[in-house]
């Protein structure tokens, strides 16, 4: 089959690389709100009612929205198998932290309304809090530990190995620069739960969503501020040494890698990627003015807009890493060794093309059915049908 | 016992796979009957299609949740856990799970939430629409990673590129296409329509017993009847499909099946029962059907099918031509585009080979340096134990054969006896409820126990396919599975039984306004049996009981 060789390798590459973004960033924009939201519950909502209100607003959509997850755990698995390979090994104990977070929040969301029971529904309250408090900080850290490099290295089987034991390995992750980038993304998903909920709900829940959505915004800003001048002034970058083939096999020890320099280096080599920051800071101020002034739709746009600059501002920095080794840099995943195969990265540029869009049409059409705000008389009224 | 990463990531691999097949059974067929309820509400009408669909939605909702989240720890625990797996056939096995989530996890996950909340802001056909999305969304789920998985068991379309160290596609149609996965999917789905058409029976049943919402039950009995004696005869056929794509394709795992040690005279006969010996290599006390094995596995009276201990002969060979695969790798490794050409000929002739040169990993750093002791032993190691699957998938199969006597029966009564049945069927019904899912869970137990030593048959062995973890790390997520996984179920059931216990909403005034606005189209109806007096019916709605003879679910 020629057909494949339509489009270059190194082309793929980059698309797919493009792509790997664009599913983080639907997972952020979409499952973001609904971990905001559960993070959020127990400060905005006191009474049962409220929180069944809360809990409504995500009940039609989560579902959905949790897709983006799940989808994204499989392109990476498609396309980069190295990177599949490696980080999810690597951060063992994390990932299964994240997924015990995950696998309790659906349940919560499904069962909590269908016994009266206090304890048990205060008990899955704090299920959905920890369902997307948990995982909104850790893939933060995760991120920030991608930033700083990881101990791994591959051998000449290409298996992954790590330094260090399971404590230090799982610990290790907790470097303070990766929790100020915990830090942002947790505090970037409450704003953007606040957001969610000043659209569809009203009254107190949606007014104390917006203080507290306030002032996340403005600690995700400032958290983001300190992340770029750490990144400029106190960690090294990484650099693919002598000529850099593009289209090569997909093997990372193919290519010699060294330690130093500046991330932000790429700043000066590629300059219009200052975009991303600037969409991520004016997204998020504009955000918070919203969250202020009491505006519904433009706010969570805005929302929206910050978060995804915010998230391609890292995958733009680090070009074309994409996950870089701090014990031996020649192990570095980068975009031109750890791909999949050209006709699979082509395969599956064709299917993604076909059912990308019809994905985005059905889920414009069930928000726009779902569309309006969710009222404590929509909840007591309709105990049957809603959570 | 030590404790050993490859053991441990099996036992997690087969506890998180196995529980997660608690749920999606009845996912998959639930999502159809439920759909095939509503339609049959927009056709009619009739109020208490309606509510039947939104009952068995309700069951059908605390079910799909746990499939939702345990699924979740399956798309990612091939990273965490089986790192060099992921690396090795990510190229090939990677895309069919993309694909399950572009084209079919999307589309149920999205519509399943309209479909709960979307009663009151959808049009009947609109609604009818979405729960046909669900239904078509979960079922497409099951194709795609049954591609995924037949892919293990048949690797086609795929070979080992000495450059990247892993195995890549070379055809996705021969992937898309494998006789393995179409045969596995639609056996596959079909149980799931079994399980989910004997769940309804049930449930239904215990109704009857108890006199409770009679109507709805009985036309759910009818509609599981008819669906599950189609489901129930299609597992059967498809189970045999499966076992005639074995028989060139998986010959070790169908040979250790049938306990068949030695390659038999065509046609070979079936070991019905007997009691495998894995160390005498011989099956005492066999009872044998003349000539059933060799029809079932080679539809012929004169092909041959290997026993186990000519498959472990030629299973010697292939480690030897593994080991040269494994030396010209070598070379191809240390001078890359140096290579002589000759080298990399040898590699091509011999690189199907390569997977069985790493069974020898276990006994030598080097399979170049190898005994011929050790080859010997890798070529034994290619045998699984034999009882366990023998066992295993004779239950399996009884069970299959008894779904369609259950079946049968119930689509009898349903049709022709006016929709009675005697007491003891009922109990029947109630106590079968467990049993496709027994069986299903030996499906999978077979399928992946027999495939050992092997994650991808042929190609990688599973002790190689393992992530670089400690015993700590996996100890410690074991647990937490464990624990974690054992208060979901025991909430889960609660709510199930919970919810079975309540019963379906019944809207009394709504039932009955439709039914005196239809009473000229319901009479000639009357006195055949199908429905129950109009007064008895009204009365179920009103207090759960039936009074007089005519319309006692017991004989």
């Amino acid at each position: 089959m020629i057909l494949f060789e339509l489009i270059d390798y190194d082309i793929l590459r980059v698309i797919w690389w493009a792509l790997l973004g664009v599913l983080l960033i639907g997972f952020a924009l979409t499952d973001g709100f609904d971990m905001g939201v559960g993070a959020l519950l127990p400060f905005v909502a006191k009474t049962d009612v409220e929180r069944r209100v809360v809990i409504n607003t995500v009940g039609p959509v989560w579902e959905g929205n949790q897709v983006w997850f799940v989808l994204g755990g499989g392109a990476i698995f498609a396309a980069w198998p190295p990177l599949y390979a490696v980080s999810f090994s690597g951060f063992y104990l994390a990932m299964f932290v994240v997924l015990a977070a995950l696998i309790v929040r659906p349940v919560a969301f499904k069962y909590r309304s269908k016994r009266e029971s206090t304890t048990w529904r205060s008990s899955w309250d704090w299920a959905l809090f920890a369902g997307g408090a948990v995982p909104a900080l850790l893939f933060g850290v995760a991120v920030g530990n991608v930033l700083l490099g990881v101990p791994f290295h591959l051998n000449e089987m290409l298996m992954p190995r790590y330094d260090g034991n399971f404590a230090i390995k799982f610990i290790g992750l907790l470097r303070p620069f990766a929790l100020l980038a915990g830090v942002v993304s947790f505090s970037m998903l409450l704003m953007h739960g606040a957001a969610w909920l000043g659209l569809k709900s009203e009254g107190a829940v949606a007014s104390r969503a917006r203080r507290i959505g306030t002032t996340a915004g403005l600690v995700a800003m400032g958290g983001y501020a300190l992340a770029g001048l750490w990144l400029a002034f106190g960690i090294d970058g990484f650099a693919i040494v002598g000529e850099v083939v593009t289209d090569g096999p997909s093997n990372p020890l193919y290519s010699e890698v060294t330690r130093g320099g500046s991330w932000l280096s790429a700043y000066v080599d590629r300059p219009w990627i200052i975009v991303a920051p600037l969409m991520g800071f004016g997204g998020m101020a504009l955000a918070v003015r919203g969250l202020k002034a009491g505006r519904e739709v433009s706010t969570l746009l805005w929302s929206k807009l910050g978060i995804t600059g915010v998230i391609s501002s890292v995958g733009l920095t680090m070009f074309p890493f994409i996950l870089p080794s701090t014990v031996d840099p020649n192990s570095s995943l980068t975009v031109w060794d750890s791909s999949s195969s050209h006709q699979t990265l082509f395969i599956m540029l064709v299917v993604t093309a076909i059912f990308m869009p019809l994905i985005l049409m059905y889920t414009a059409w069930v928000y726009k059915v779902l569309w309006g705000k969710v009222t404590e008389a929509d909840v007591t009224g309709n105990s049957d049908s809603v959570y | 016992m030590e404790f050993d990463i490859v053991e441990l990531s099996r036992l997690q691999f087969a506890m998180t796979a196995m529980y997660h097949f608690l749920f999606v059974p009845l996912t998959l067929g639930l999502s159809i009957i439920v759909a095939i309820m509503e339609t049959v509400y927009v056709m009619t009408g009739r109020p208490i299609w309606r509510q039947m669909t939104k009952f068995w939605g309700t069951l059908f909702g605390i079910n799909f949740v746990l499939g939702v989240a345990t699924g979740i720890t399956m798309e990612f625990q091939f990273g965490m856990n089986w790192s060099y797996y992921s690396h090795y056939v990510g190229d090939i096995f990677g895309a069919p799970l993309a694909i399950e989530g572009l084209m079919a996890f999307f589309l149920e996950a999205t519509f399943v939430g309209l479909f709960f909340f979307g009663w009151d802001r959808l049009s009947r056909v609109q609604h009818l629409v979405v729960a046909w999305l669900v239904a078509i969304g979960s079922n497409f789920s099951a194709l795609w990673i049954l591609i995924a998985n037949g892919w293990m068991q048949n690797p086609v379309g795929a070979e080992f590129n000495p450059d990247t160290m892993r195995m890549e596609m070379t055809s996705f149609f021969d992937v898309l296409f494998n006789q393995v996965a179409q045969a596995k999917f639609v056996h596959t789905v079909s149980a799931g329509y079994v399980t989910a058409s004997v769940f309804v029976l049930g449930v239904s049943a215990w109704y009857l017993l108890k006199n409770r919402h009679v109507e709805l039950a009985r036309r759910s009995i009818t509609i599981a009847a008819s669906f599950g004696l189609a489901a129930a005869l299609s597992v059967v056929v498809l189970g045999d499909e499966s076992g005639y794509s074995a028989s060139h394709t998986q010959r070790m795992k169908l040979a250790a099946i049938e306990a068949m040690w030695e390659t038999h005279d065509a046609p070979a006969p079936f070991t019905a029962i007997g009691f495998p010996d894995q160390e005498a290599r011989e099956t005492h006390y066999a009872v044998e059907i003349p000539w059933a094995m060799g029809l079932i596995g080679t539809r012929s009276l004169t092909q041959e099918i290997p026993g186990i201990n000519q498959l472990v002969e030629e299973a010697e060979v292939r480690v030897e031509r593994g080991i040269i695969a494994y030396d010209a790798l070598q070379t191809i490794r240390e001078l890359r585009d140096a290579t002589p050409e000759d080298v990399r000929a040898t590699f091509e002739a011999h690189s199907e080979d390569l997977g069985f040169a790493y069974l020898l990993l276990r006994y030598v750093d080097d399979p170049r340096d190898a005994s011929q002791e050790q080859i010997a032993q890798a070529a034994e190691d290619t045998v699984p134990t034999v009882a366990p699957l023998f066992w295993a998938f004779r239950i399996m199969v009884g069970l299959g054969f008894a779904f369609i006597g259950v079946m049968l029966y119930f689509f009898y009564r349903s049709s022709f006896k006016g929709q009675t049945y005697p007491r003891w069927a009922l109990w029947a019904a109630v106590f079968a409820i467990p049993t496709p899912w027994i069986a299903a869970e030996l499906g999978w137990f077979v399928a992946e126990f027999g495939r050992q030593p092997w994650t991808v048959d042929g190609v990688l062995p599973t002790a190689l396919s393992v992530s670089h973890l400690s015993v700590a790390d996996l100890l410690i997520t074991l647990a937490g599975f464990m624990i974690f996984y054992t208060i979901l179920f025991i909430v889960e059931m609660g709510l199930m039984l919970k919810y079975i216990r309540k019963g379906p909403f019944q809207d009394v005034e709504e039932t009955d306004a439709w039914e005196v606005r239809h009473e000229h189209r319901l009479r000639t109806h009357d006195g055949k049996g199908p429905f129950a007096p109009a007064g008895a019916r009204a009365a179920s709605a009103v207090d759960d009981v039936i009074p007089g003879t005519s319309a006692t679910p017991a004989e």
